[in-house]
């Protein structure tokens, strides 16, 4: 493990950061949330064509860049401090690594490289209304049929379902339960069968859908009934890809309210000179700082592909999902009366927030699974 | 972290000796004992000589002076063999790694020849005579007294909190050296023998039933002129810069007493059939998710430091994060240990987990309590106002 990033890592995350403060300002961001996309479809040619962002961690034989977690890391976080509204999360960090953990090298062949490219916006449908996050949360089935499968039922949250072009989807087949009877297949966005319903996300830069499918046709993607461990470990990768995103907004947050305590005055002084709002943000400061560590380990997990990445997913996104919270919230106490307009970005990223925290499972559970895992 | 492969190969050094030196009559020493606890100093003073005489105290000290040059990380590599071999706690703390850094960057020739041997060999040990009863986070505030007699200093006033000063040789104290300055101006900072009519040591019992910490009076107590290091009245600046070495390289080491602490918890819970209940198991994860990145912070810092060469914002945040984790997980350990951690063992005596509990409560205080830690970090790595002092 080493904790410093490299020149190019530092020129990635400049450059990065350079093109989200053109494309992904304030005015933007809420231009876009208030569409039912939820984004600028010229913007995420030029993430995918110009600058090659959703193959960066794609292997370079699946039309990739061949870059590892950290890079991706690295991006998110930008991603997460400019709460860039595209469907990267959905299809880089979600579905490119269900399609990687689950398919066989054909299909890799033949789905990474319209992902990779910018072509293909792709998710994974896999929680349901029960809002459980694992395994025993999936309860629709599929069919055989003739030679091919048809799956039924009702996924919901499905982070840009309604945007998809490909939907990679987990079902189980009747009569298991639990982690047993998975498999993945693939469906396309505007296949028979398939409806889909854009739902009124709390946080509006991160649209999710509602995907009812009535014998739709799906092709299986990977190996019948045997989708847990696949799915496991690409709910880990996504939950250090969350955190990384998290992380980066945390750090924005607090920017934001040290600026404005640095400029604020009451009772003839900065608000920023008083204790009780100094003691806040060096508590934010440690926890973004701390939420920085842990999702940089984790991020190195997940590159190294290692035994520890099913633990450190778990502490990484347990604790960057209530630093992010807690800091957003703070935010907006420290910003006061303005704090809680619509006006103001403060709730933006206090949505984000909560969303954050809320999907692949919050802390509490993040900490029952890793205690489960280190065997507590 | 990855190290370098020379960097292992002192890893190997450090293991080798400590295998053929902490013989098993030292191990039994190590355990639990922390850097303020001092059970069993004669032995862990005799201890100390050897890691001494092996060049193990001041290895990151200049050459010049006696020390070895050794990099951040090898240090950080000796302390965390160290902590895993279960070595005895250190007693040369406040010579090694205050006042012995203070006069490498900042004292004559002469007090690098008088002071910095014996120091290096385990020979003089020393206190710190900072806080008084009316000067604690306001340091800058103290009363003792200093005032010239021909050659010598003659000292008044009391000192508090001075650990371990009843088994120190020597103290560096801040005293108010001209009284007509403000505030900040008018200290120097002295070294005094302990050994004198004009030094009492009254020990203070804490919370834990212990007392490693003290009070020292000095009535008139006398030291020659020239231990003063840096100017005259410009004592202020000596004794920040003695603070700036309290972060050291310990806490790697540090942060593996913990790890060992936090395994043994959870054994306890275990064996107590306690991690069925959800709320406890939750918080036994919590805890270990924090300490997991008490460490990743360490190793951070560690690797900016040694790459980049310089300190991050993470490298402001180390005494209040552990000292927060580690109150928090004595409160834990007692809800591990139910209605038994109401009993002591005989002779009021706490085990390792109300020894945590209780002891804790100190962390949080001492070194800058965690308040002062949150002005600290908001005023130097935030950049926030400082507040407008009344004074």
């Amino acid at each position: 493990m080493n904790f410093a990033f490299s020149e190019e890592q530092d020129a990635l995350r400049e450059t990065v950061a350079q093109f989200l403060e053109q494309k992904s300002a304030s005015a933007d961001v809420r231009t876009l949330m208030e569409t039912t996309e939820g984004y600028d479809p010229e913007v995420w040619k030029q993430m995918g064509a110009q600058m090659g962002l959703q193959g960066l961690h794609i292997p370079e034989e699946y039309g990739g860049q061949g870059y590892s977690f950290v890079e991706l890391g690295i991006v998110l976080e930008e991603m997460g401090k400019r709460l860039l509204c595209a469907p990267y999360f959905a299809t880089v960090a979600l579905a490119a690594n269900a399609v990687m953990n689950a398919g066989s090298d054909s299909q890799k062949k033949e789905l990474l490289p319209g992902i990779a490219g910018g072509e293909t916006i792709a998710t994974l449908a896999f929680t349901e209304p029960s809002g459980k996050w694992g395994a025993d949360g999936i309860e629709m089935t599929y069919e055989q049929s003739g030679d091919g499968y048809t799956l039924t039922g009702e996924k919901m949250f499905v982070i840009d379902g309604h945007n998809a072009d490909l939907i990679v989807v987990v079902a189980r087949q009747a009569g298991t339960s639990g982690t047993e009877g998975l498999s993945f297949f693939t469906v396309a966005g505007d296949a028979a069968g398939l409806t889909r319903t854009a739902l009124e996300t709390m946080d509006m830069t991160r649209k999710q859908a509602k995907l009812e499918f009535s014998g739709v046709k799906a092709e299986l993607l990977g190996e019948e009934g045997a989708g847990w461990a696949p799915l496991s470990k690409t709910l880990d990768q996504a939950a250090v890809c969350l955190s990384s995103e998290m992380v980066g907004g945390s750090q924005q947050v607090l920017d934001m309210s040290v600026d404005y305590a640095k400029v604020r005055v009451q009772f003839g002084r900065p608000i920023g000179s008083f204790q009780a709002i100094k003691h806040k943000c060096a508590d934010m400061l440690l926890e973004v700082e701390s939420a920085k560590s842990a999702a940089y380990y984790a991020a190195w997990a997940a590159a190294e592909d290692n035994d520890e990445l099913p633990t450190v997913a778990c502490l990484a996104k347990a604790y960057c999902s209530e630093a992010y919270f807690h800091c957003a919230a703070e935010n907006i106490q420290i910003h006061g009366g303005i704090g809680f307009t619509w006006e103001h970005d403060a709730h933006l990223y206090f949505k984000r927030a909560k969303s954050s925290e809320t999907y692949l499972g919050d802390a509490s559970y993040h900490r029952e699974l890793l205690a489960q895992r280190i065997g507590i | 972290m990855e190290y370098a492969p020379e960097q292992e190969a002192f890893r190997d050094e450090v293991r080798a000796w400590l295998d053929e030196n902490l013989t098993d009559d030292f191990r039994a020493l190590g355990g639990d004992a922390g850097p303020a606890d001092d059970r069993d100093w004669d032995q862990r003073v005799v201890w100390e000589r050897i890691l001494g005489e092996a060049g193990w105290i001041g290895m990151g000290w200049p050459t010049d002076v006696g020390g070895r040059e050794l990099g951040l990380i090898e240090q950080v590599i000796f302390n965390e063999e160290y902590a895993k071999a279960n070595a005895p706690a250190r007693v040369s703390f406040f010579g090694e790694g205050l006042l012995g850094p203070t006069i490498v960057a900042l004292g004559t020739p002469e007090q690098k020849a008088r002071f910095l041997p014996p120091i290096l060999k385990a020979q003089e040990f020393w206190c710190q005579g900072y806080s008084e009863p009316d000067a604690g986070s306001d340091l800058a505030g103290v009363k003792t007294m200093a005032v010239l007699d021909g050659d010598e200093w003659v000292i008044s006033g009391q000192k508090i909190w001075t650990t371990f000063a009843h088994h120190a040789d020597w103290c560096f104290a801040v005293v108010r050296t001209d009284p007509d300055a403000p505030k900040h101006k008018g200290l120097s900072y002295l070294l005094v023998p302990m050994d004198q009519p004009g030094v009492e040591v009254r020990g203070i019992k804490t919370i834990v039933g212990s007392s490693e910490f003290n009070e020292v009076f000095f009535t008139e107590a006398r030291t020659a002129k020239e231990n003063v290091v840096g100017a005259v009245n410009d004592g202020w600046k000596t004794a920040m810069a003695t603070l700036g070495f309290e972060r050291g390289t310990a806490f790697l080491g540090q942060q593996l007493k913990f790890e060992e602490e936090m395994r043994h918890l959870i054994a306890e819970a275990q064996k107590r059939g306690r991690t069925d209940d959800p709320v406890l198991r939750e918080r036994l994860a919590d805890a270990y998710v924090r300490l997991r990145i008490m460490r990743f912070n360490g190793e951070r810092m560690l690797t900016n430091l040694a790459v980049k060469g310089v300190l991050g914002p993470e490298s402001s945040v180390g005494k209040l994060y552990w000292s927060t984790w580690h109150r928090a997980l004595g409160e834990l350990a007692t809800e591990v240990l139910g209605a038994d951690a109401m009993i002591l063992g005989d002779g009021y005596e706490p085990d390792a987990f109300e020894t945590s509990f209780l002891a804790s409560r100190a962390e949080t205080i001492y070194a800058g309590s965690s308040e002062i830690q949150r002005n600290v970090i908001a005023e130097r790595v935030l950049g926030l106002p400082r507040e407008p002092a009344a004074n």
